[in-house]
């Protein structure tokens, strides 16, 4: 990471010193070859390589404003870039990483950690993404296999939490050109949203867009978003909140991509930043080819003002039957918290 | 309704019993053809892929013929007709795991109940919006439109996953170049344990 950013990570009070030198060790571990995964997370450049229990300088921790639904595990998230690099930001709403940037996502359950997402950007045009499984102590996380592994630890009776594959990976992520998904503009910006779905506070020290800007570790520098940040601008609360879990949770696959994909209904974070009312009502009404159940043959409709029962939308996100629910990959646990805040917004459009 | 052991699909999709009463319904007439791709090599490879990796078996309706069941051609890679009613199928036991219904374009079992797609380029019901690079990653991944729900059983995609990128861009040139034929086909049915 830059050396602005480390004067900055320093005024924070974290521990750092001499970040060029610092991110250079971190990324040491990968340098050895750059296309091959480490068989250890300890070896890819997470960890201070003398003390694995501490966080390696030059890593940086961040907390997207909306979080992703992840079944209630808990979530700690890094990212690290090279040295003297910088974020391509020519488009302000999708960021090209520079090669060798790491992001980092740890799942734990009652304390104890079950798996160290990595994704990797390796090379101009692949993200590698894997998971490191942690042994029954803590001590060490080591390579999942690249098929992942079904069911290896019960998250709510009868439901376990699996390992992804690595094509699972890709199927959200993307392999060549989306990658990391929670850390862009919104994500991470100033303007943080106080009824966010599962909101986590900013701890002292977690990067900012305001901090990526004024260190220009954003290039070019979107300066405007400092005096401005990005925000879904909606004077309700409830659509803000609801339209930012859609924003985390749906739309990697319904981003209204230029690609044609007929991935049914879409939203774009542009048109959520400009008028989210108006985003909101492009959902309603919206004819859905998914049936739902009670409503009249071929009569389906993503958003049923008044009737959550009779939406799409609510009927898929508060399944976790495997061919109905949405998003179809990644979860096994309801999401108690996004089915009462979108029922709530789904039954109030009608006033 | 044709039963088989899951070992023996292979078998039991040439050879499924069709009631000699059934009746069959239409899935529509059929479309103006698509444009045709500009490579007729690549199209017409798709094609012999198509015929040798036996995509007619699920993908079109059986009927009864001379010569016992065949997949009707007259409606090639249409998938299950929407017009087609079922009973609920036959509960997994004493030593059964699957059945298939006389048109083999449906099949229970324990993932549910599946129903083989629409394969021409029906821009509503069938491939007629997607992509190459959909195609693509659906075949690699085993996920619907390569990113939503698993693709279920008897789609043998971990046979497929093992295709060459450009053996399924000629495949897919080859679908996209069918008569488009509109017909919805159901969505899958998941088990009863877990549908709520």
């Amino acid at each position: 990471m830059r050396r602005r950013i480390a004067t900055s990570a320093l005024a924070a009070g974290l521990v750092a010193v001499a970040v060029t030198q610092q991110v250079s060790r971190a990324a040491a571990p990968a340098a050895l070859d750059p296309e091959t995964l480490p068989q250890h997370l300890k070896d890819t450049g997470l960890y201070a390589p003398d003390d694995p229990s501490t966080i390696a300088s030059g890593v940086r921790h961040f907390l997207p404003q909306y979080p992703l639904w992840s079944d209630g595990l808990t979530k700690r998230r890094w990212v690290s870039l090279p040295t003297r690099s910088s974020i391509d930001a020519t488009s302000e709403l999708a960021w090209d990483f520079p090669v060798g940037t790491k992001f980092w996502k740890e799942f734990s359950l009652n304390g104890r950690r079950i798996e160290t997402r990595l994704s990797w950007k390796s090379s101009p045009a692949r993200w590698q993404m894997a998971s490191y499984v942690w042994n029954a102590d803590g001590t060490d996380a080591v390579l999942a296999p690249a098929e992942g592994i079904p069911g290896i630890v019960e998250i709510a009776p009868g439901r376990r939490h699996s390992i992804p594959s690595r094509s699972d990976c890709a199927a959200c992520h993307g392999a060549s050109k989306t990658g990391p998904l929670g850390f862009n503009a919104l994500q991470l910006s100033n303007d943080r949203d106080p009824n966010a779905i599962h909101g986590e506070p900013l701890d002292p020290g977690m990067l900012t867009l305001a901090e990526l800007i004024e260190h220009r570790v954003l290039a070019p520098a979107p300066t405007h978003l400092t005096a401005n940040p990005p925000r879904i601008r909606t004077s309700n609360s409830l659509t803000r909140s609801v339209l930012g879990y859609l924003a985390a949770n749906c739309m990697m696959c319904h981003s209204g991509g230029t690609d044609g994909t007929p991935l049914g209904p879409s939203l774009s974070i542009r048109d959520l930043l400009a008028d989210a009312d108006k985003a909101a009502r492009t959902l309603v009404n919206r004819p859905s080819a998914w049936q739902v159940a009670g409503a009249a043959d071929r009569q389906s409709v993503v958003v049923h003002p008044g009737s959550p029962d009779l939406s799409v939308l609510f009927v898929r996100l508060r399944s976790r039957a495997p061919s109905s629910q949405m998003p179809p990959l990644g979860t096994v646990v309801r999401d108690e918290q996004a089915i009462e805040a979108f029922g709530r917004w789904i039954s109030d459009l009608s006033r | 309704m044709a039963r088989g052991h899951l070992t023996t699909l292979v078998l039991a999709l040439g050879l499924a019993a069709v009631p000699a009463s059934l009746t069959w319904h239409s899935t529509g007439a059929l479309a103006a053809p698509a444009e045709i791709p500009a490579d007729p090599a690549h199209r017409d490879r798709g094609a012999y892929l198509v015929r040798i990796m036996g995509c007619n078996h699920c993908h079109t309706p059986y009927k009864v013929g001379p010569r016992g069941p065949e997949p009707d051609m007259t409606r090639a890679l249409t998938g299950h007709p929407a017009d087609f009613k079922l009973s609920p199928a036959t509960s997994a036991g004493d030593g059964w795991v699957w059945s298939g219904a006389a048109t083999n374009t449906a099949f229970s079992g324990l993932w549910g109940v599946s129903f083989a797609a629409n394969l021409t380029p029906d821009p509503e019901t069938g491939l007629g919006k997607w992509t190459e690079e959909m195609f693509i990653a659906t075949m690699k991944t085993g996920r619907h439109q390569g990113k939503g729900r698993q693709i279920l059983p008897p789609m043998p995609f971990e046979n497929l996953g093992n295709l060459s990128d450009q053996d399924i861009k000629d495949l897919f040139a080859y679908l996209q170049s069918l008569a488009p034929v509109r017909n919805r086909v159901p969505s899958p049915i998941d088990p009863p344990e877990v549908q709520r």
